[in-house]
């Protein structure tokens, strides 16, 4: 939330119309993504009720659970949705590409994409993966085969979506949200329908009464993962009720239809929007990320790998930790050098500034601090309208090179004189090409793609007494594998 | 008849409850929830009147979860409690007692129900003899907005050694030691206002305040099972919040003062239009949160919007925007086309470059 977008809601709010917050698409879309829309029932911690599931928007397989509060259907349910989800994710592990690095390695050609209506329904893959993981095939209660696997890949595809700029597990209303902003508060943005109603209002309304409209719970059933109150007062009641006396299904699994049905089609007018917008020039990169990870789970996990523990041990919180603010702070820096509108937000906030090159020193050589020979370090002088705030030395990254590292030298009125530090070939003077002339209009900002540096910590068996000491490394116990799901 | 009764009509006054307080609490701005809920209106029925009925409601698998819940709990004397008791407090509870105050010999009336349980709290605390002591839904009293309501108990005051606990029993699963945060959120605001209220009734009765504790025991199922575990929760910033926010409430008065005379919110005498009208003649401050909270949410969200009012935008966007009132007055300041008052240059500065680069970027 910025002055940027508070003002785009605002003049959505006038033109009963979504206005854009992108001009290109952040995230990355699958050819055929696996859209998943689970449903629990209300009350329960993860008590799966039902799901619409399918690459195919013509075809969606619809999933219940008759009778939620019975722990084998629940298990039945698991093992269906296992049939449908297990051969897409590992029919991406047969694939690969070698990737040119030091060391080169393979890498998974695709990787699998879940799209989930909101936050909510990342949640609940979590908690569905927590409740399943670690379930044994044997034992007491065994279940199918496919349940532990997939509570592993659940729980690694909910994981990777803490990830800033993954696009593993991505929720729908979240990536909307990304490229418009609504006429509505961003509370209410987290109901899809009414969210779509705005962005993409049907012919004859506007925006607010489209979004209006939306939130008939008739005609636009909540997206989950909970239903509706009266829904489960008026109809699921009755229909549980009618499974438990009839043992038919039939009666439940047009109730759930009725509720589902509505935000497929909702998911899928979300997926053509998003594809309507031109990729970023950052999203295939961060798409690698993914399918580097993806590979490294499908390889851990054909060694036998053990479900992941309930908790982290401190080393690898403290990574974890690192990790997602490093992919944070690049996911935010990519996104405004990937687009002028995602930059504006920086440069009203002052950490950015755009403006026309007015001046460049390029024969300026220096002795650099810790250095004993002069180097060239040309000064480049830029005229801004913008509201600059930042100080001299600070150091700021350029939309014309992003690995170019520059630092202010001075800011004097609408003038702003920056340093050239490298990528400047090796010569005595800067290599042709390297430095911005007279006339570029250039964009500078205090935003690091990199994403930093992770700090130095500890092995995990050296984990100091201050943490606990060395963690116990997790290993399956009958305890977690008979855990009760009532 | 009180000018609040005539307010509410023939109707039967609502009781306010730990969440309803906790929802004005977070909204201290709001005149018209502060009114509706002291005069004991049923924001409820009036919503469904003027045509606005409440977003939200309760499945009827949540709350069949949540009773099944808090009677294992209570089950056999409390037995589950008691054992949760001694391991979270790490209490060496011999014996106990336990006290349902739900009824004073078949009378459910406030006022008796008040009376026994400022009775049995007071011997407890003065006789303290040692033994723990359980008092089913307590109803305790507060003063609201220069207002006394009582408190809908759906909590346990646990006594021991001289010192008092709030346990709440709530139905949301606590997996692997991690809570809802929304939820756990919710839960120690509501147990603050309990907290508020035992102190309130400890400072009347001349003892002291103190001896409530502003740890309060969390009692939620564990995992994915029904088996219930216990925290302890520091209520300590949520009862300072609660406490500023009350003091921060609009005395009911200065806003009975405003109200044009005659005016009346009686569903039964009053069309949905003039009920209307008498609930849009009280100020009311909306934000998107109502939408969880309040029942006349929808009713103040068209409103707002008929307004073109900021606020529907939510409280960080309008923020962002500078606090200024109306879309119209920020879209107007962005393009010069309104001129900015003195306090709102430099707002009106911002916008006006935020307009020229949007502009730009967006063509």
């Amino acid at each position: 939330m910025s002055i940027m977008s508070s003002y785009a809601r605002a003049l959505a709010v006038q033109t009963g119309c979504a206005q854009p917050v992108a001009t290109v698409r952040h995230v990355h879309l699958s050819a055929a993504p696996m859209v998943f829309i689970p449903l629990k029932l209300a009350g329960e911690a993860a008590a799966p009720l039902g799901a619409l599931v399918g690459t195919d928007p013509a075809n969606p397989r619809l999933l219940l659970v008759p009778q939620p509060r019975n722990r084998d259907l629940r298990f039945a349910f698991m093992a269906e949705l296992a049939e449908v989800l297990l051969p897409y994710i590992e029919g991406f592990a047969g694939v690969t590409e070698t990737v040119e690095a030091k060391t080169p390695y393979e890498r998974c050609a695709d990787a699998p994409q879940l799209l989930v209506p909101n936050r909510g329904g990342v949640a609940f893959a979590k908690l569905l993966g927590r409740s399943t993981r670690f379930r044994r095939t044997d034992g007491p209660y065994p279940v199918h085969p496919s349940v532990p696997v997939l509570g592993q890949w659940l729980t690694f595809l909910a994981e990777r979506a803490e990830y800033a700029g993954s696009s593993s597990l991505v929720s729908m209303t979240d990536a909307l949200a990304l490229h418009w902003a609504t006429g509505q508060s961003s509370m209410e943005d987290a109901s899809l329908a009414t969210q779509l109603a705005w962005i993409a209002p049907p012919d004859g309304k506007n925006g607010p009464e489209a979004a209006l409209a939306a939130e008939d719970p008739l005609t636009s059933p909540p997206a989950g993962p909970e239903t509706h109150p009266d829904f489960d007062g008026q109809v699921l009641v009755h229909a549980i009720q009618a499974y438990e006396t009839s043992g038919s299904p039939a009666q439940i699994r047009e109730a759930l239809r009725s509720q589902l049905e509505p935000t497929w089609t909702l998911m899928w007018q979300g997926v053509r929007l998003l594809r309507g917008l031109p990729e970023a020039a950052t999203v295939e990169a961060r798409w690698a990320r993914d399918r580097d990870q993806f590979t490294r789970e499908t390889a851990r996990l054909a060694d036998g790998g053990f479900p992941r523990g309930r908790v982290d041990g401190a080393v690898s919180a403290a990574i974890r930790l690192a990790d997602l603010e490093s992919a944070l702070q690049a996911y935010e820096a990519q996104r405004a050098f990937d687009d002028p509108l995602v930059m504006t937000e920086h440069r009203v906030a002052g950490k950015a500034f755009s403006g026309e090159v007015v001046a460049v020193d390029a024969t300026r050589r220096i002795v650099p601090a810790g250095k004993t020979r002069p180097a060239p370090r040309p000064l480049v002088t830029i005229r801004t309208g913008d509201p600059v705030r930042l100080s001299p030395g600070r150091r700021l990254v350029s939309s014309r090179n992003r690995k170019q590292k520059t630092e202010i030298v001075d800011i004097t009125g609408d003038l702003v004189v920056i340093q050239v530090n490298d990528q400047m070939g090796r010569g005595a003077t800067p290599a042709p090409g390297s430095l911005p002339v007279v006339g570029d209009v250039v964009c500078y900002a205090e935003l690091d793609p990199g994403g930093g540096q992770r700090p130095r910590l500890p092995a995990g068996e050296d984990t100091p007494w201050t943490h606990g000491g060395p963690p116990e490394p997790y290993m399956p116990t009958d305890e977690d594998a008979q855990e009760a799901w009532s | 008849m009180t000018r609040l009764d005539t307010l509410r009509g023939p109707a039967e006054p609502l009781d306010h409850n730990a969440r309803t307080i906790a929802a004005l609490a977070v909204n201290p701005g709001c005149d018209r929830r502060a009114l509706l809920d002291a005069a004991g209106v049923d924001k409820q029925k009036t919503a469904v009147h003027v045509g606005f009925p409440a977003p939200f409601g309760q499945s009827p698998f949540a709350i069949t979860r949540a009773k099944s819940f808090d009677a294992l709990v209570k089950a056999n004397g409390c037995a589950h409690l008691l054992r949760l008791l001694r391991d979270t407090l790490d209490l060496s509870i011999s014996e106990a007692s336990y006290a349902d105050i739900s009824d004073v010999g078949g009378n459910d009336d406030h006022h008796v129900r008040h009376t026994r349980t400022r009775a049995l709290l007071k011997r407890a605390a003065t006789d303290g003899d040692g033994a723990g002591t359980l008092f089913d839904h307590p109803l305790l009293k507060l003063t609201v907005a220069g207002h006394e309501v009582y408190l809908e108990p759906a909590v346990i005051a646990f006594q021991i050694e001289g010192r008092f606990h709030i346990v709440e029993i709530k139905s949301f699963a606590v997996i692997d030691d991690q809570a809802d945060a929304g939820q756990v959120a919710a839960a120690a605001r509501q147990s603050a206002v309990y907290v508020h209220a035992l102190r309130a009734l400890f400072a009347a009765e001349g003892l002291d305040p103190e001896r409530v504790s502003h740890n309060v025991v969390l009692v939620c199922p564990k995992d994915f099972a029904n088996h219930p575990t216990a925290t302890l929760l520091d209520v300590r910033q949520q009862l300072a919040a609660l406490e500023r926010q009350l003091s921060r409430l609009p005395r009911i008065d200065r806003i009975l003062d405003e109200l044009p005379l005659g005016i009346t919110f009686d569903l039964e005498t009053q069309s949905p239009d003039e009920v209307s009208k008498a609930v849009a003649t009280v100020d009311a401050r909306f934000a998107p949160e109502c939408l969880a909270s309040c029942e006349m949410s929808l009713f103040c969200r068209a409103e707002a919007r008929d307004n073109g009012s900021t606020d529907m935008l939510g409280r960080a966007a309008r923020d962002e925007l500078g606090g200024i009132e109306s879309v119209p007055a920020v879209l107007g300041l962005a393009d010069g086309s309104r001129l900015p008052s003195t306090e709102q240059l430099e707002i009106a500065e911002q916008l006006r470059y935020v307009r020229r680069i949007y502009t730009e970027a967006v063509a």
